[in-house]
Parts: C-alpha cells; structure tokens; sequence
C-alpha cells in the first residue's frame, strides 16, 4: 500500500467513513466550487475616496510610506525624489509590466534596468494588481511584468497601485484574481505585502529590514 | 530530538533559576499581551471571526480525506508534486531523496515546526547536506544547537547579550572589534551573511501555514520575508506540512488570517502572506523549477474522530503559550519536546505518548486563559484534562499520588463520613493554627510549606457554614 493509501485510510478509519459518501462529496464540491464568504469586517465597507485614506492609514501603520500622485506620468518624478530624498542610488529594476514600461523615465536621473534581481539591485519598482484598505496591503503577482525577486532583494522596495485597485477587503481581491485567471486557477505566486521586512527575534525588539526591503514606499496613482 | 518531557518538574525547577531566562521571558509578558489586546479590541467582529475560523476548520477536519484528495489533484493540475508520508522517518528519507535528485549541497529553510518534529536537520546533515536555517531565531538556535522555545519566537528564551556572544564566538571571518552593541548590528549581520545562503542554497524547504484545496496553494506568513527568498531562489522548493494544514478556499483562508497575526503578534497582518502554487511558469523570470509538497500523518490522523480532534484545528499562532502564567515563568524547553505551552500539553502526548508527556497536562492550574485567547477556540483546559484520565486509567502516576487519590475517594464516595472527617480536621487545624492562622511545616505537607506558608484553615466545614447560613436565611 502506498504512504497515500495509508495516510487516507488512517483519516476514514479514525472519522468513521469510506469517502464514497455521496453527502459528504456534495457538502465538499460545493464549498469548493461556491467559496462562500465568511465575516467581512465592516472597517473596510467604504467608498472609493475613503478606501484610499483608509489603505494609507493602514500601510503607514506598518511602518511603509505612502505618496498619491495625479496620473501615472508624474511617477518616474516622484520615484526621482523619493531616492534623492533619502540618498539612495538614482537607479531601478523593473519588470515588463505595461504601466511602468509606458512611463518616460528620461525626464528623471534615474537610471532603469529590466528583469528579475539577482540580489545586487538597490531599488526594485513593480506595480501592485490591487492594495487592500483593511489592513493596508499590496497584492503582487509574479511573472514577466513584476518578477518576484524584484519585492524581496532590493534594499528598497517602491511599489506602484492605481487608486482604483484598492479594494476594502481580501475577497474582493480574489474575485479579481478569479476573473482574470480562472476559478481554481492561481498565478505561481500571489504576494500580499504589508510594510517593509521585519523582525522581532531579538528581545521582542520590532526592527525594520530583516531579510527583505528595509523600506517600502508606495505610490498611489489617481486617474 | 531527545525527548525530556519525562524530567518536566526538574526543567522547570531549573529554568525558575535561570537568571538570564528569566530576563529573556519577561519580553513574553511585556510584548505579546499588550499588542494582541490592542488589534483585537480594533477589530469589532474579532469573535465572530473566531466562531467563522472554528466552524471552518471543523467542517474541514470532518471531510479531510476528500479535501486532501481534491488539494493533491490541484497541485499536480499546477506542475507540483505532492508526497505522502505516514511517519517522520519517512517524511525524512523523502525530503532527501529530493535534495538528491536535485544535486543540493545547501537546502536554506524557512520557519517550520514540523522540520522539528520530524529532526530533519540532523538527518540532512548527518547525509552531508547542509541545513541552514533563515528565520533570524531559527538561525540564532542553530548556531547554539538549540531546539525552538517558541512556536513564533523560536529564541525567546535568550538575551541580546547571549546572541552577540554567540555571534562573536562563531562568525569568526568578521573583524572581532566590529560593532554590535545594537539590536539593529545584530540584525544586520545576520542579514548579510544569510543573504549568501539565500542565493547559493539549491533546495529550499518551508512549512506551511494552510494549504488550500480549491487551488492546490500553498501558504507561508513571514515578516522577515526568509520564508519568501527561501522558496524563489532555489531551483527546487519543498513544502512540509501535516495534514491539518489543508483548507477549502481562498475565502476561508481570508478569514483565518484575519485572526492569526492578531492572535500572533498583535498585527494587523504579517508583513509577509505568500500563495504559492505550483513551479515556475513557461514565462516567469524566477521562482522554482520544481515544486513539491510533503503531507506528514505522523499520529494526527488518530486524533480524528477522539476527545482532541479539535486540537487539530491550531493554527500555531502561540497566543496560548504568551498567555499561559506556566509557560511566561519556564519557558519553552522544559516541556521537553517540539510544541511547548498549553497547545504543546495537549499535542505532545497525541504525538509522543501520554507516558512520555503525562506532565504537560498536569503542568496547568486551568485558568483557562488559553482557551480565552485561543483564535480557534479549542478547549484546551478540558483536553488537558482528557489526558490526566487517560494518565490515571493507564496507571502512570506515581503509586503515593494515587493512593492519595484513593483516600480520598474512599471519603467522598462516603458523604456522612466526610462531612465528620473533615468537620474532625478542620478544627484540630484550626486550633493548632493558633493566632497566626498559618503552618511554616506540616507533616505530610512538606512540597507546600517548603516554599511558602500554609494558610489554617478557619476551624469549621465550608458545608457547616453553608447550612448554618441556609437556616439563618429561613424566615
């Protein structure tokens, strides 16, 4: 018999079933197929402009810094002076992602390199598909556009959401992921990001910069 | 790892005397409380997420077998690989017969408990592969071939000044006169020398904190983000988790990490929540060519359908063992095994055998803090109890306790007798109490007046006053 085999047949014997219990296969297909919702904190119920003020409460609580712009063609300024601001390096990586590919980044010093890190990039620019206002998270999806190493190996992690992506809640969030992949279908990695890397291994000590970003800047673009 | 859960009541005596442990656990009582008492009365519905998380993973645990199968299907739907293993040793020989194939010389680790439970790095090592643990704790306690004291706080136990020590004594090729006076130093070179390990490791292993079935996704909540460069950078990623850990959607996952940073370390959300699913795809710059994912039974499944199955909904948050008034004054090593505090004195003798853990559960006044804070709310005092039964039934006590017990259920079986037993000694006590109305020494009670006084008692029956008070009450 297989470890599979084993392991399954431990589980029926100590439930007392066979699996081939036709209410039991129902109640499971359809929680599955359903997802249905559960408690939904009501913070996060608010509209457009409130989920906006309410995401930056909350990314700010976690320690990230949070700038709104007017369109997607003042980020590369902005982007600009948040590195001069803090005397960090004028130079980015990013992925393909359409948004900050359009972006003219030749009005601004900053210097722009593509494709995932390697863990010798400063400072690592990719666009979030959604923020979450209830807690002030950033909902990153790995691939082409926006590799995942880019959020973890820079120093400095600066991430760019459209105003209109931030949702109140995490449900929200995956009927979105849902809709553009496929029910029961997920892009390797989904990350939700709240706040720079930290730990508090050391006598409870909460300190910035553990093994990822040591800082994390968002950037909210209206329109 | 050697199993002292049998020596319980001489670990405690010694980590009671512990002056360096001591300090360490007064940041479990400082820290923790307070924060998670502070997220949680921010959030309105917090106890009817509770109830959601309970009722979620009660239904979960009644079909396991069927949501395990639909999670497998899923994973393999994804280009993953998933492999069962009954027991740790094979649990063990699977996780190296991958790091095999995969040629790996270095496997870096996320945060795990069950890679504990199963010894997986003495094993890995003791076959010439390197374990390197990332976790800033995890990394702390394998430099000192320590175990974990803490589910999430794996170095808890120790100080700043122990740690630098450390540090100094093993990061020889750093210049001796540098600088770590600072927490933040500490960190940081930690943080450069793991930076290596992340990006030449060929394995990387991590646990899980759900598994969900709807999408065959693997879930990690880090804030150091180890576990992430853990699972991107290597070629090949390993998940480790026991069966428990599977869920059925997305949805349900969002309800249960509503309670788990709250309950963990008083935050809104771990910095770091990851969904995994699956090896790198045709276009993706990075992530890893292969995906596996190892279930371990290892006596879980045993639980099912008995008096702990609701055990088996823990999320390993730790807020049982922060607020255990045991657990805040010894530690995690004396319980002796992998899971220390309230959720360790129920699952350790599920795991181990209640001959080998029979101290933990007694080890509990039951004032039942840890199941007020439990976010899954597990009974945990009444399955504590459940094992004391257990314990008395399968004579594992010493023989004076249970002539003890004995005595007196010779008594109270025998209502008359007790009450003229007991009126007897209550007022033999109370005269020789004397104005003091307290023992320094008692003969019989030597374990008690040794450390502090015995109270007198006040010379009449609690029943004697209670009828005399119903008398008095009758117009």
């Amino acid at each position: 018999m297989s470890a599979r085999d084993a392991v399954l047949g431990k589980i029926r014997r100590s439930l007392g079933v066979t699996g081939e219990e036709p209410r039991r296969n129902a109640a499971v297909d359809e929680r599955l197929k359903r997802a249905p919702r559960g408690v939904i904190p009501a913070r996060g119920q608010l509209g457009a402009e409130e989920r906006v003020s309410l995401f930056t409460t909350m990314a700010e609580k976690a320690a990230a810094t949070v700038t709104r712009v007017a369109g997607e063609a003042a980020v590369p300024a902005e982007v600009a002076e948040y590195l001069r601001g803090r005397n960090l390096p004028a130079a980015v990586r990013i992925g393909e992602d359409m948004l900050l590919n359009g972006l003219d980044w030749r009005q601004t010093q900053v210097a722009v390199s593509h494709g995932a890190s390697d863990g010798r990039d400063a400072v690592g620019v990719t666009h979030a598909d959604a923020g979450v206002a209830e807690s002030g998270t950033l909902v990153l999806i790995s691939g082409q556009d926006n590799p995942t190493t880019l959020n973890f190996l820079p120093d400095t992690s600066i991430v760019v959401v459209r105003a209109g992506d931030i949702a109140g809640d995490y449900e929200s969030v995956w009927a979105a992921i849902r809709a553009k992949f496929g029910k029961g279908v997920m892009p390797r990695t989904v990350n939700y990001v709240t706040g720079p890397s930290r730990s508090g291994d050391i006598e409870q000590t909460i300190l910035l910069g553990a093994h990822g970003p040591r800082r994390l800047h968002i950037i909210i673009v209206d329109g | 790892m050697h199993v002292t859960s049998p020596s319980f009541k001489a670990n405690a005596h010694e980590a009671l005397a512990d002056r360096q442990l001591q300090q360490a656990l007064s940041h479990v009582k400082t820290g923790f409380i307070g924060k998670r008492a502070a997220v949680v009365a921010a959030l309105p519905e917090f106890e009817q997420l509770r109830e959601s998380g309970k009722a979620i993973k009660n239904h979960t645990l009644e079909n396991l077998d069927l949501y395990l199968e639909a999670y497998e299907e899923k994973v393999v739907e994804s280009g993953g690989h998933v492999h069962y293993a009954e027991t740790a040793a094979e649990a063990r020989e699977l996780i190296l017969g991958i790091c095999r194939r995969a040629g790996a010389r270095t496997v870096t680790k996320g945060k795990t408990m069950i890679a504990e439970e199963i010894e997986l790095n003495d094993y890995l090592e003791s076959n010439g592969i390197e374990p390197v643990e990332t976790d800033l704790g995890e990394y702390i306690i394998q430099l000192r071939h320590e175990s974990p004291s803490h589910i999430i706080a794996p170095a808890i136990h120790l100080t700043k000044d122990q740690i630098e020590a450390d540090f100094r004594r093993l990061h020889t090729e750093l210049p001796a006169d540098r600088d770590l006076s600072e927490h933040e130093s500490i960190l940081g070179e930690a943080r450069t020398i793991l930076r290596r390990r992340f990006l030449e490791a060929d394995v990387g292993i991590t646990g899980a904190n759900f598994l969900i079935a709807e999408t065959g996704t693997s879930v990690i909540v880090t804030n150091e983000g180890n576990g992430d460069l853990t699972q991107i950078l290597p070629r090949v990623h390993i998940v480790l988790a026991s069966i428990e850990k599977v869920v059925p959607t997305l949805e349900d996952v969002s309800q249960i990490i509503r309670l788990l940073a709250r309950s963990a370390t008083g935050q809104e959300l771990s910095v770091y929540t990851t969904f995994s699913t699956g090896p790198r795809r045709r276009t993706d710059p990075d992530g890893p060519d292969e995906y596996h994912v190892v279930i371990l039974d290892n006596g879980r499944s045993a639980m099912l359908g008995s008096q702990f199955q609701d055990m088996l909904r823990c999320i390993r948050c730790a807020a049982c063992m922060n607020h255990c008034p045991v657990y805040q004054e010894i530690g995690g090593h004396a319980y002796g095994w992998v899971y220390p505090g309230p959720m360790g004195a129920v699952l350790t003798p599920a795991l181990i055998g209640v001959d080998q853990a029979g101290n933990l559960p007694n080890a509990s006044t039951f004032c039942g803090r840890c199941e007020a804070v439990c976010p899954m709310k597990i009974p945990l005092p009444n399955m504590m109890r459940h094992w004391r039964e257990r314990e008395f039934e399968r004579h594992l006590q010493p023989t004076t306790y249970r002539y003890g017990l004995g005595v007196w259920a010779f008594f109270a079986r025998r209502p008359q007798l007790y009450q003229f037993a007991t009126r007897i000694a209550m007022r033999v006590l109370g005269n020789l109490g004397g104005r003091k109305g307290r023992f320094r020494r008692l003969p019989l009670a030597g374990g008690w007046t040794k450390d502090r006084d015995l109270p007198a008692p006040a010379g009449r029956t609690f029943q004697d006053l209670w009828a005399e008070k119903q008398r008095a009450a009758v117009p």
